[in-house]
């Protein structure tokens, strides 16, 4: 925005604060400095009018809140206030400890997409008075990362409107489009879900944003649909994400100071003279398998015979893919030095 | 929001910020705003041309400098910050619910009380954060005790998993901080055992107890800057390439990833850094006939001897 542009929305604000009456556009024309033009020059006069809609548009999306009437009943034309009350964050006042807490709230979002916002609110913060500590930590803190279509998503949301993204499943070769009414966006587990009604479907479903490829776009009106009554939305991902149920049970047999990993989890491991017998609770025997066949001849399954089988057929799979070479090297060097321990 | 909204914004906000703060440092005033002295400068400048109508000296917004100071002498009626937008409000009320959420917060309370100020100064805007919601992990004792060690200032001495290796070790560590990442707790610390800046995924530590001296990190101990989340690859580390079949596409998503290609047969390569081969090694034979690793030579090689290995117990 150039600058001439920035000083005539700044004096239009202070202008429309000040009047109790409505200002028509011709009013404001003759008033606030850059909008001076012969009104009786059709084409002076069209390019006022896109030049106000703009600046109105401007105030808009700044969340400057406009007012429109007319000043008195023998008037045609609608004139513009700004009501001061509808302006102007309330008051705040918060304690040393709040305006610290609110500080450090707003850095979480340093990584992530709501960083501006963030910032401009603490901005609107610190101008009622609020003096925000920008160095207080609390030696316990969050890193929130988030995908840039949180805000719209929580945006339609709140509005009742739906919308429509393409979304691609790793499973999928390419994405498809989905319509949804969403009712809310949840965390679970540092990740973020959308849930909702599927239109196409017709049914709840939920979708991971990080799997949304570009915009999500809003489409059909506003306030068009209730949001669903009693529905915890966090307890709906859970349920959709989270791990079945386990109700076998495998005992494993492991090698003496191996599989640190197994013995961990397990849910209780005894001695014994060829090896720790590990007992381990398993809703799918070829997940089990998977993780078991990591441990290479650590572990040796003992039973169920469905566990024993996944086992020994994905080994076989695996022993035949990679053939057996006439280099003896493959005796994996120590690991490598690594900054993280988080695997 | 554009820039140039970005800017009209601080303006209408400056007026009121610097109202409260008669006298205030223009530097001190710039760092509260993020932005530079010279912006803040050229910001004053544009304010002081504009005011009521008539535009007289009595009329447009006034101001006196006083060596590098600032205060604002007449406000022509913008005395007051605008409302918090969606997005603000959004931006805050979560992330104090986030911080709400974290479990073994020294002063939940106060998060708590800001939380609710905040919501209600937000009015109307906060609508849209109404529509998220929000859960870190349980909490759980282990939390705590940590937690306290690092409030205390004390060494510790843990015991931790390290599934790359599968082992597990004793170590002595100086607590720098607790953070929370993708849904799970770490405890960020100088390990004296390896010399080097580590995060200790909270679930993985076996035993923790508090030690009778100080927590001391060297100066060299810098925080992890965790832009990109925890696990940070780094060049020297090992490149290992796989063929992804569809059912293990999910591992794109789990681990990051270098390079990422769709070959004819519908198999994704994936290039991916590992921690150490030996945990590459595990990743691929847990993920059975889904994934096959096509480099390093002696990865294939190792997993094809631990695969004939493990088979010989069952023959």
């Amino acid at each position: 925005m150039s600058r001439s542009r920035t000083e005539r929305l700044v004096n239009l604000v202070i202008c429309l604060l000040a009047t109790r009456r409505f200002l028509t556009a011709a009013q404001i024309a003759q008033t606030v400095p850059g909008y001076e033009h012969n009104a009786a020059e059709p084409r002076e006069h069209e390019a006022f009018q896109r030049k106000f809609e703009r600046d109105k548009a401007e105030l808009r999306e700044l969340g400057v809140p406009l007012e429109t009437g007319t000043a008195s009943v023998f008037d045609t034309e609608p004139g513009y206030r700004i009501a001061r009350p509808a302006y102007a964050l309330p008051d705040v006042i918060l304690e040393p400890d709040e305006a610290a807490a609110v500080g450090i709230a707003a850095r979480l979002w340093q990584h992530a997409g709501l960083a501006s916002a963030a910032s401009s609110g603490l901005l609107k913060l610190r101008a009622a008075g609020v003096d925000v500590d920008s160095q207080a930590t609390l030696g316990i803190e969050p890193v929130v990362t988030v995908e840039p279509t949180f805000a719209p998503l929580t945006g339609a949301a709140a509005d009742r409107q739906a919308v429509t993204f393409e979304y691609r499943a790793p499973e999928a070769d390419a994405p498809t489009r989905r319509r949804l009414q969403p009712w809310g966006v949840v965390c679970w587990r540092g990740r973020w879900y959308v849930v909702g009604k599927d239109l196409d479907r017709d049914a709840p479903r939920c979708f991971r944003l990080s799997r949304i490829v570009g915009e999500v776009r809003r489409t059909g009106p506003a306030a068009a649909y209730q949001l669903p009554e009693g529905i915890d939305l966090i307890d709906y991902v859970a349920r959709w994400s989270g791990p079945p149920e386990h109700r076998g049970h495998a005992r494993v047999r492991l090698r003496h100071g191996r599989a640190a990993g197994i013995r961990r989890w397990a849910e209780r491991v005894t001695a014994h003279h060829d090896g720790d017998v590990a007992v381990l609770r398993y809703s799918d025997p070829d997940s089990l398998a998977g993780y078991l066949v990591g441990y290479g001849a650590d572990v040796v399954v003992l039973d169920p015979p469905e566990v024993c089988d996944a086992v020994v057929a994905l080994l076989e799979r695996t022993a035949a893919r990679y053939p057996e070479t006439t280099s003896a090297a493959t005796d994996l060097p120590a690991a490598p030095a690594w900054s993280g321990e988080s695997r | 929001m554009t820039a140039s909204v970005d800017r009209l914004s601080r303006l209408l906000n400056l007026v009121p910020y610097l109202l409260g703060r008669p006298g205030i440092r223009l530097s001190d005033a710039a760092a509260d705003l993020a932005v530079s002295e010279r912006q803040l400068r050229d910001d004053l400048e544009l304010l002081w041309v504009c005011g009521l109508p008539g535009y007289g000296p009595g009329d447009l917004i006034d101001m006196s400098f006083d060596g590098d100071t600032v205060t604002i002498t007449y406000d022509a009626g913008i005395d007051r910050p605008l409302r918090l937008t969606q997005d603000e409000a959004l931006a805050l009320i979560v992330a104090l619910r986030l911080l709400a959420e974290t479990p073994a917060l020294p002063n939940r309370g106060s998060v708590e009380r800001a939380l609710a100020k905040i919501e209600s100064a937000a009015g109307d805007a906060a609508d849209t954060a109404g529509r998220v919601a929000v859960r870190l992990p349980a909490n759980t004792d282990r939390l705590g005790r940590v937690q306290e060690a690092v409030r205390r200032g004390r060494a510790l001495r843990i015991t931790y998993y390290t599934a790359g290796r599968d082992e597990t070790t004793d170590r002595v560590v100086d607590p720098m901080r607790v953070l929370f990442a993708a849904g799970r707790a770490y405890l960020e610390a100088w390990c004296r055992r390896v010399e080097a800046v580590r995060l200790f995924r909270l679930d993985r530590i076996d035993a923790a107890s508090e030690l009778d001296e100080p927590a001391s990190p060297p100066p060299q101990a810098q925080p992890t800057r965790l832009p990109d989340g925890i696990f940070q690859p780094t060049p020297e580390l090992p490149l290992v390439t796989l063929l992804v079949g569809r059912d293990a596409r999910w591992i794109t998503e789990y681990y990051p990833c270098e390079n990422v290609v769709e070959e004819p047969d519908g198999r994704w390569r994936v290039s991916l850094r590992a921690s150490d081969l030996t945990w590459a090694r595990r990743l691929v034979l847990g993920l059975g006939p889904g994934v096959e690793a096509v480099a390093p030579g002696q990865l294939r090689d190792a997993i094809g001897a631990d695969a004939r290995a493990a088979l010989a117990a069952y023959r």
